[in-house]
């Protein structure tokens, strides 16, 4: 089935979120669709699956032109649309989750949950996807949930799948497993649309190239010839550096110790298993891991948002085990949290208002109960321009600014304190190139000033790229510990799977 | 990376601290749904008085008699602003707890204890000047009202217990405690069976305002009382510290916690303040309306303060605006009663019929589409 996109506009009120768009999407084929976060590719999907209805422009399917009033319409014409933040119902087993909408009927209505758990087992056996049809979903790890939403498209009989940021929350062996599948799917002859912002993954996996900036098509490529830099220039409209610009480390006194650390997460079990951690003045330390292996819970205990039931956490040579969130502010320590929507920011907020969200106490701007909004005005005109922020004004809620941007007003306001060690959990999740590059930048140049950093991230990239020291966690203990800047991405990938590594173990 | 944005290098700060004005969007909601939530809710309460047998003719009475009781004299005024006052106050603390995230449902027990301590400090203690024993009864009243909601946020705060469960059970325990209270020395009078307080002595009764011009004018300082706190309550939120702490844990405990607020505090805070509202909301209805304190004095006012703090947005000029418009169809309910005999119930049913309505802007949208600009297609590029 080919797909055929002319023309289309669609606008939301003075804003142009796509703009004349011409695509084609061809059977047997993968478009990758590269632009950055507020670039017009979700707008675009959302179009094609029937969630918005373009402005102008016409959708052909197979040279036919069709017009979708709804998600539903869409769906029947054979699109699918694998959503970046999964639609499951974490009870239900695989196969329930799978017919959920299109519930498969014997008589008088009875749910066939027989026939259902036969055609999710076909259809996993004639993808490659093993996955089993009884399995409950909160049980089961990212990689293989990604795979239910896959199957949920195949049952409903697509034939072009849409990938919505795939792989934003895969492990580096999850997304080599998604990109089999892919191939497996594009040789079933399905069309398939990957979008993204990760220039290595569009190169791996697709035949063409659409770049969109703007809401535009702003070029074409092709994955044989065109190279990183080509495309990053595309996406961004100007020359990126993927190189972060690093001075030797000056590496000084210890501000962190972490000695025998022990943490429980919400369910009670050891997260955390006897880790000990050094952070000095003007390093970087990053922590490789895949996601759950216990780096959230203990950077939750650094920061004094979870309490360690064993072990003693020192900075700047007092013992803070037990001080408060607030104490550790005081001394120092800022926290970019991984999830920035739940707890880096308020949504409800205005970007001055959460400019302030940790520092509002200070003498800066209060005094007494009295909040001093002029100030607080000024600080947050400062981060915004000091730290790019795209906002047209401070009273913009923080929720409508772009992923990119939300970040970069955290980042700025933790910087913006007067710090000491700064904890960066996945400063750059979900976060387009141009504000990665930026936020590497002010990262480094914090510590290039004397600043501990310590970065938690499961992108290997960014902690190759970032760190003086690099170590890796694997169910809850640091199993392996390696200096940065060597060519040490296989032994590292090895030791986040637990495997035998070469490094000495901490 | 301003030197590669040259458009950015023009940005003044003063575009970006600019005050953006209300969209068009947010003045329709405030303004026009709640006036066409009242439309719509006198017609449907037309509609229900011809449906139990009311003469149209009598419906417009009726209708005349809500408004002349209303806002129709002086007196009517005097009447309206005597029901705002309490109401307004302890909604007001109501909507501090929706600020905050809580579902506050026991402003009616903080109100009746508060009360309570207001007319046992109001009778007992002979012999003080008013500048001192008025003052006394209020803070005594907005203490122990405070004192009261703090269990709920203690409860909360130390054990995780629900507000919604806590507030209710206080409420019941409150109301019990009151009776009994009422039915024995020293509180109940002297020689009555029944169960009523003694009287509060003229020492501590809040002082009349318009009885210069007429003394039957029961409009008392009550309103000003209420009006000043709703400038204290806008000035909490919007002005200070723990205002900003209040909004942050309302609107996202998450992020709250990361920032190092203190939950708990916080949520002990809150309810105290609220409580000291409502229990101030006791007060003057004891000291300035009713001079005693009977059985379920408070009528039900802790509960219509949950409407009006709904109604008002949990915004402090709103929930005086909404506590007004309640104050208003309380008169002219009465007056309805009296002039049309149109029974207090369909007052109450009209009152729930705007609740509703403003409760479901988008309902009004669709009912009245010609009263809107077109809604805007709402979602974002990505």
């Amino acid at each position: 089935m080919d797909i055929e996109l002319n023309g289309i506009t669609k606008r939301f009120g003075a804003l142009v979120a796509n703009s004349n768009i011409n695509l084609r999407i061809r059977a047997g084929e993968v478009l990758g669709l590269l632009g950055e976060n507020g670039a017009g590719k979700s707008t675009l999907m959302n179009v094609l699956s029937g969630l918005y209805r373009p402005d102008e422009g016409e959708i052909l399917i197979d040279g036919k032109a069709v017009a979708f009033s709804d998600a539903k319409d869409a769906i029947h014409a054979g699109i699918g649309m694998v959503h970046q933040h999964f639609m499951l119902v974490p009870v239900f087993t695989v196969a329930e989750n799978v017919i959920l909408g299109v519930e498969p009927t014997g008589r008088f209505d009875r749910l066939d949950l027989k026939t259902a758990r036969a055609q999710v087992s076909e259809i996993s056996a004639r993808h490659g996807l093993s996955v089993d049809p009884d399995a409950i979903i909160e049980e089961m790890p990212v990689g293989l949930q990604q795979r239910v939403e896959i199957i949920k498209v195949l049952f409903r009989s697509a034939n072009v799948i849409i990938f919505d940021e795939p792989t934003a929350v895969l492990t580096p062996q999850e997304v080599t497993e998604f990109f089999g599948i892919v191939r497996s799917l594009r040789a079933a002859g399905k069309a398939l649309v990957f979008i993204t912002h990760k220039l290595h993954e569009v190169l791996e996996v697709a035949d063409r190239i659409s770049v969109l900036r703007g809401g535009k098509v702003v070029g074409e490529a092709d994955p044989k010839t065109a190279t990183d830099a080509e495309l990053a220039e595309m996406m961004v409209g100007r020359s990126v550096r993927f190189a972060v610009e690093r001075r030797a480390s000056g590496a000084g006194a210890t501000l962190l110790e972490a000695r025998g650390l022990r943490v429980l997460n919400e369910r009670d079990e050891l997260a955390v298993d006897g880790v000990d951690l050094d952070i000095h003045a003007g390093e970087v330390v990053g922590i490789a891991g895949v996601q759950g292996n216990g780096q959230t819970e203990l950077v939750e205990a650094l920061t004094g948002l979870r309490s360690a039931v064993a072990g003693t956490i020192t900075f700047l040579g007092h013992d803070i085990t037990g001080t408060s969130v607030r104490e550790r502010h005081r001394m120092g320590m800022a926290h970019v949290p991984e999830d920035r929507q739940r707890s880096g920011m308020i949504a409800d907020f205005s970007v001055a208002e959460d400019s302030v969200l940790d520092s509002y106490y200070d003498a800066r701007f209060s005094s007494g109960l009295s909040l001093h909004w002029r100030q607080v005005d000024t600080e947050a005109a400062r981060i915004v321009r000091e730290f790019d922020v795209r906002t047209g004004s401070i009273r913009t809620l923080a929720g409508h600014l772009s992923g990119g941007n939300q970040q970069k007003l955290v980042v700025g306001r933790e910087l913006s304190r007067v710090v000491k060690l700064i904890i960066a959990s996945q400063p750059t999740r979900g976060v387009d190139v141009g504000s990665i590059e930026y936020i590497h930048g002010r990262l480094m140049q914090a510590r290039d000033n004397g600043v501990g950093v310590l970065i938690v991230s499961t992108e290997l990239d960014e902690i190759m790229a970032m760190s003086d020291r690099i170590l890796v966690m694997f169910r809850g203990r640091v199993v392996a510990e390696f200096p940065g800047g060597g060519d040490t991405v296989g032994e590292i990938g090895l030791a986040m799977a637990g495997g035998v590594s070469a490094g000495a173990p901490a | 990376m301003s030197e590669q944005e040259p458009q950015r290098e023009g940005w003044l700060a003063e575009d970006l601290v600019a005050r953006n004005l209300l969209s068009r969007f947010d003045l329709e909601d405030i303004v026009i749904v709640p006036i066409l939530a009242v439309v719509t809710a006198l017609i449907l309460g037309g509609l229900v008085m011809l449906a139990t047998g009311v003469t149209p003719h009598a419906i417009g009475q009726a209708y005349l008699a809500l408004v002349t009781g209303s806002v129709g004299s002086l007196g009517a005024i005097s009447e309206t602003l005597t029901a705002a006052a309490p109401v307004t106050l302890a909604a007001l603390g109501v909507a501090l707890g929706f600020r905050t995230g809580l579902f506050n449902i026991g402003a009616e027990g903080q109100i009746l204890l508060g009360g309570m301590a207001a007319v046992v400090v109001g009778f007992s203690l002979p012999g003080l000047p008013w500048f001192i024993h008025l003052p006394l009864a209020l803070i005594a009243g907005a203490l122990v009202g405070a004192a009261w909601a703090a269990v709920a946020g203690w409860l909360k705060a130390a054990t995780g217990a629900h507000e919604v469960i806590t507030t209710i059970m206080l409420n019941l325990i409150a109301s019990e405690l009151t009776g009994f209270l009422l039915r024995n020395p020293p509180i109940q009078k002297p020689g009555r069976p029944d169960p009523i307080s003694k009287s509060v002595l003229e020492s501590a009764v809040l002082p009349k305002l318009l009885a210069w011009y007429d003394p039957n004018l029961r409009l008392n300082l009550g309103i000003v009382l209420a009006v000043a706190a709703v400038g204290f309550v806008a000035w909490l939120l919007f002005r200070t510290t723990l205002g900003f702490e209040f909004r942050a844990t309302g609107l996202n405990p998450s992020a709250s916690r990361y920032a190092g607020m203190r939950s708990g505090l916080i949520v002990v805070v809150v309810m105290a303040i609220a409580g000291a509202l409502a229990g101030l909301a006791g007060a003057i209805q004891v000291l300035g309306v009713l001079g005693r304190a009977s059985p379920g004095f408070s009528g039900g006012v802790g509960f219509d303060a949950i409407a009006v703090a709904l109604l008002g947005r949990s915004h402090p000029v709103g929930v005086l605006v909404a506590g007004i418009l309640f104050g208003a169809l309380d008169a002219g309910g009465r007056q309805m009663q009296v002039m049309a005999g149109v029974r207090i119930d369909l007052i109450a049913i009209v009152q729930a019929l705007i609740i509703v309505f403003v409760a479901a802007p988008l309902l009004m949208r669709a009912v009245f589409p010609w009263a809107f600009s077109r809604r805007k297609a709402v979602g974002r590029a990505g």
